[in-house]
């Protein structure tokens, strides 16, 4: 049996021998599909191992911390009263430093210092869990450690042992690899980090343990500390949309890739129908058969899977960069940039190979086995069967049309969002060769001479071969017109938002109180300065929401440059009466908020009734944002510092930035043309990957027609050769096939072009509000439209160069043996 | 050996239901050699194809020997279509990516039944000893029937089936294949039953069976 079942299979194998190209074909669009969508989840499973090694690091689902009402820094008495009073708090310090390696004169890197007790920390963090009575001692009793994560030390150049020094020339205690630390952060001692950051005695996080978290006491009215939501514990959620956007986008090249798949495989199992008729007519069971096909299907997907799973490590390793930085830029979120490819990975990639393989194949498989095994004399009639694949294809796309109103009528989030858009493509996509198939019978109609009406006639028979290629070119040309006008309109939108949001020559967010008002008197005493704008801001949250409140001060620039939405009549004055709040767009979407509504914002003063007036964008920030009178918010918020100061500036912004940075020890200062900079900068590395899977997908179609054209030249001959005997030469029946082709793409061209703005409606109107709470203006550019459907015809033009030559430059003998194997 | 008894085959067909074979009764013996024979449509292939495994009967019965079709599962089917029979088709249906050597060995590989000394000696007697490592598209319509024919015999099956194994070849080639594939079913011991339009072949076989309608007219 077994050697019966190895027969076969080489039998079936030997295919392959004599169809090398087609083979190629089938394992490239494989490796390419796998490629795309692994790469895109090894960056996943990066940013989500460092949201999960962040979120763990103190452990507890629930995430509460006690921080001071102010949101700065504050007195470890504090700490020291609640811990008396037998509240399990356990003190942080966290701040930002920069360090570089010990007697090294290499790059300094900024690292989130972390100063912990060891001793009061809750059980369940991840510090607890890995530490030893040894260890604990050995990290408080000098010369103390620094523990930090392999991915950290790497970034530094360092290795357990070493010592760092701090851009002040402060040493830290000697290094120790902890693995389960979030890449970028330094954890120390709390009272060495006290001594780094230049706060002694100062804390600015109370730990607690989950279960303590989960009652929430009142906090004594003595101590001015809240209860707050770890940042950490966010990101996970913050960033969901952006990830879902990555995996959505590298399921499409998927998707694309699948069909070179099943381009090839179909013509391959087309190919051998006759030998497994064969085969069964030589004994050969329907089941040895059935074994033969799946070893076959599953060696070519591990083989293309590993291939397309280390080609996507390699991918992944190249867009790391961006991915990181703009993580960083967008969220504040560290991600470790040195790729770590864990088993699941590996394991998942293989099995998205296996069921792609599967998808893409199975069905041809299926109808192998199941075909009849008396030998039909005659071929199957084209127009019947293809009349049978278009009736099919209908039915799905009405199908996909169906769920897709029922999904717009009734669904709502972001999964629901993108599968509405997946609906649209996918129903599009099917609905193509109906489409083409009716133009080609309008162009059969209106043909005059007897070789143009073969032209349409015969072109209306390739579709059956043709069309999976040019579905996965209109699927990859939508999704480059839809992706590419979103990213382009979100770009031109958002430099215009930046022009008038970053009304002010300079920004500075000073660090504590004191620092303010010093930094306020001595603008003050300038001649280059025209004004100052002090804003005040307070973490808080509204709903379930993350939500900054801010307090602005009553001053003409706001009116006329803060960007608006939408707003009631007289916005600033009811805004500084301290009756009306704005609030951000993504914070009205989430919270469900409309003109005339009322906010209750908590203050230590008690609920806070603000009627909403207006609402205004705020691309790119994760966080709702409220905006309020800046006198009614220090009323409510006392103790609450400047937190940020806007100055318009007489002179030279840089200048003035760099003097302020020289006059005082403050980090935060910058000019608005290095704000503007560094904005573009984070929006650009924001769409690198995006740019970078559109391009690719694009590439992986153009492979797709490359595939089906080589199939079709192999069986064209037969086609042409009677045409070749009533007296067209072999060029022109080359130059007659490329025009059916260029026809066919630029059919499918025309056809993308509204798919791609629909899809792009959908990504601005839809997806875009559910991800990130903001809806852009819808821009046209067809410019770029032509540009990409100019280079979706050179990409045909060159796939089809090889295919085409080979029947140009057909010899007679071969079209001559197309007569002799007719008969 | 073959008994073929009140066999009754029908197909649907876009005309409606077409009654192919209509209780057909045929007997062979071993070591004898009969033509089927009757105008297009008259059921011949169909009735070799039954015979063969391929293609299962509506009603009646056919044993080979001790082998009962009508009883056996597909695996059963698969197995006497491996060893029992053999089929030459007129379309040669050799395995395009296979050499000749290997199209040679198919199906004795298959039923674990090569002999490599009868399979040397087929490959001489047949003409193909200069021929071995090509493939079938290198091969003219005679060498490439003469293949299916040596693919045929190298198994020693009890019975060959011959679905006019020379339709596709001129006059000259057909008269040497017909004339390879007698000798040969003669030396291994098997009875053949071809499917001919051709008279003139049909007379050079023991036996001859004409079909029409799905009937037995003559035998």
């Amino acid at each position: 049996m077994i050697r019966r079942t190895g027969w076969v299979i080489a039998t079936l194998l030997s295919h392959w021998r004599r169809h090398p190209l087609q083979l190629g074909c089938l394992i490239v669009g494989l490796w390419l599909a796998t490629a795309l969508w692994s790469g895109v989840q090894a960056l996943n499973q990066q940013a989500r191992d460092s949201y999960d090694r962040a979120a763990q690091l103190f452990g507890g689902q629930a995430g509460q911390v006690l921080v001071s009402t102010d949101g700065q820094a504050f007195h470890q008495s504090q700490y020291v009263t609640l811990r008396r009073l037998g509240w399990p708090v356990s003190p942080v310090l966290q701040g930002s430093l920069a360090v570089s390696l010990d007697g090294q004169a290499g790059s300094v890197e900024s690292l989130q210092l972390l100063g912990i007790d060891p001793l009061t920390l809750p059980p369940d963090s991840t510090l607890t869990r890995g530490s030893a009575t040894a260890d604990v001692a050995a990290f408080i009793v000098a010369p103390g450690q620094t523990w930090m994560a392999g991915d950290t030390l790497t970034r530094l150049g360092a290795r357990s042992g070493d010592v760092l020094m701090s851009a002040e020339g402060q040493r830290l205690p000697p290094a120790l690899r902890r693995d389960e630390l979030p890449p970028g952060v330094a954890v120390v001692d709390i009272g060495r980090a006290q001594q780094l950051l230049g706060l002694p005695g100062r804390v600015n996080q109370l730990l607690v343990t989950e279960q303590f978290a989960a009652e929430q006491p009142a906090v004594p009215d003595r101590l001015s500390l809240r209860w707050d939501r770890r940042e950490e514990a966010d990101l996970q959620r913050l960033t969901d949309s952006f990830h879902l956007n990555l995996t959505a986008l590298a399921l499409l090249a998927f998707l694309v890739g699948l069909f070179i798949v099943q381009a090839a495989a179909g013509l391959a199992m087309q190919q051998r129908r006759r030998l497994i008729q064969t085969l069964r007519a030589c004994g050969a069971s329907a089941g040895a058969l059935l074994i033969a096909l799946t070893v076959e299907l599953v060696s070519l997907a591990i083989v293309a899977g590993l291939l397309g799973m280390l080609t996507g490590y390699l991918l992944a390793g190249a867009l790391i960069g961006d991915l990181v930085a703009s993580l960083k830029g967008l969220y504040g979120a560290e991600v470790s940039a040195q790729l770590n490819a864990s088993w699941s990975w590996w394991l998942s990639g293989l099995a998205m190979s296996l069921a792609g393989t599967l998808m893409a194949t199975g069905g041809h498989a299926v109808a192998a086995l199941r075909q009849s095994l008396v030998p039909s004399r005659q071929p199957p009639g084209w127009m019947q069967a293809q009349g049978r694949m278009l009736r099919w294809l209908c039915w799905g796309s009405l199908a996909l049309l169906a769920l897709a109103a029922c999904l717009w009528a009734v669904a709502d989030g972001l999964v629901a969002g993108f599968a509405l858009l997946g609906s649209i493509l996918l129903a599009a996509t099917l609905a193509l060769p109906m489409l083409l198939a009716v133009l080609l019978g309008i162009g059969r109609g209106l043909a005059r001479g007897p070789v143009s009406q073969w032209f349409w006639a015969d072109g209306q028979q390739q579709l059956s071969r043709l069309s999976l290629a040019l579905m996965a070119l209109l699927l990859a040309l939508a999704a480059n017109i839809g992706v590419g006008g979103m990213t382009e309109g979100f770009r031109r939108t958002f430099t215009d938002w930046l022009d008038q949001r970053l009304a002010a020559d300079v920004y500075v967010r000073p660090e504590g109180q004191q620092q303010a008002q010093e930094i306020l008197d001595w603008l003050q005493a300038r001649t280059d300065v025209d004004d100052v704008l002090p804003s005040w801001q307070v973490d808080s949250s509204v709903g379930s929401w993350p939500a900054g409140i801010s307090g602005i001060i009553d001053h003409s620039l706001y009116p006329r440059t803060w960007p608006l939405l939408e707003a009631q009549a007289d916005v600033w004055r009811r805004l500084q009466s301290g009756k009306g709040a704005l609030v951000s767009e993504q914070l009205a979407n989430r919270a469900d908020l409309t003109l005339g509504d009322t906010l209750e914002l908590d203050t230590p003063a008690g609920p806070w009734f603000l009627e909403l007036v207006g609402v205004y964008p705020d691309y790119g920030n994760p966080r709702g944002q409220v905006l309020v009178a800046a006198r009614e918010f220090r009323s409510r918020w006392p103790e609450v510092g400047v937190s940020s100061i806007g100055i318009l500036a007489d002179s030279d912004p840089a200048a003035l930035a760099q003097a302020i940075e020289a006059q005082f020890d403050v980090r935060r200062v910058a000019d608005q043309a290095s704000l503007k900079t560094y904005s573009s900068q984070v929006f650009e590395q924001t769409f690198a990957a995006t740019a970078a899977l559109n391009s690719l997908t694009l590439g992986v179609a153009a492979l797709a027609l490359f595939s089906s054209l080589l199939g079709l030249a192999d069986t064209r001959l037969v086609q042409l050769a009677p045409l070749w005997a009533m007296g067209l030469r072999p060029a022109q029946l080359g130059w007659l096939s490329l025009a059916q082709l260029l026809v066919l793409a630029a059919l499918t061209c025309l056809l993308a072009v509204p798919l791609g703005l629909m899809l792009s409606w959908c990504l601005v109107a839809v997806v875009n509000v559910q991800a990130f709470g903001w809806r852009l203006p819808w821009h046209w550019f067809p410019g770029r439209w032509s540009q990409l459907v100019g280079l979706a015809l050179l990409a045909v033009l060159l796939a089809a160069s090889l295919p085409i030559a080979r029947i140009a430059r057909a010899r007679p003998d071969n079209l001559l043996r197309q007569f002799v194997h007719e008969g | 050996m073959l008994e073929v008894r009140n066999v009754r085959k029908a197909y649907s067909g876009p005309q409606g239901r077409v009654q192919v074979l209509d209780g057909v009764d045929l007997d062979l013996a071993q070591n004898e050699s009969l033509a089927l024979m009757g105008e297009s449509g008259s059921g011949k292939s169909t009735l070799l194809h039954l015979i063969a495994g391929l293609d299962q009967v509506d009603d009646g019965s056919i044993r080979l020997d001790d082998v009962h079709l009508s009883t056996l599962g597909e695996a059963g089917r698969a197995r006497y279509r491996r060893e029992d029979v053999a089929v030459v088709f007129q379309q040669f249906n050799l395995v395009p990516s296979l050499t000749v050597a290997e199209n040679l060995a198919l199906q004795a590989r298959l039923a674990d039944r090569l002999d490599s000394q009868w399979q040397a000696h087929l490959t001489t007697a047949l003409g193909l000893d200069g021929l071995l490592d090509r493939f079938p598209e290198q091969l003219s319509g005679g060498q490439q029937q003469r293949v299916a024919v040596g693919r045929a015999l190298a198994l020693r099956p009890r019975l060959i089936l011959a679905d006019e194994p020379t339709g596709n070849l001129d006059e000259q080639t057909a008269e040497q294949v017909l004339d390879l594939l007698l000798e040969r079913v003669a030396e291994s011991g098997s009875a053949l039953l071809m499917v001919t339009h051709s008279t003139t072949l049909a007379d050079r076989l023991q036996r001859q069976l004409k079909l029409s309608r799905g009937r037995v007219v003559e035998s």
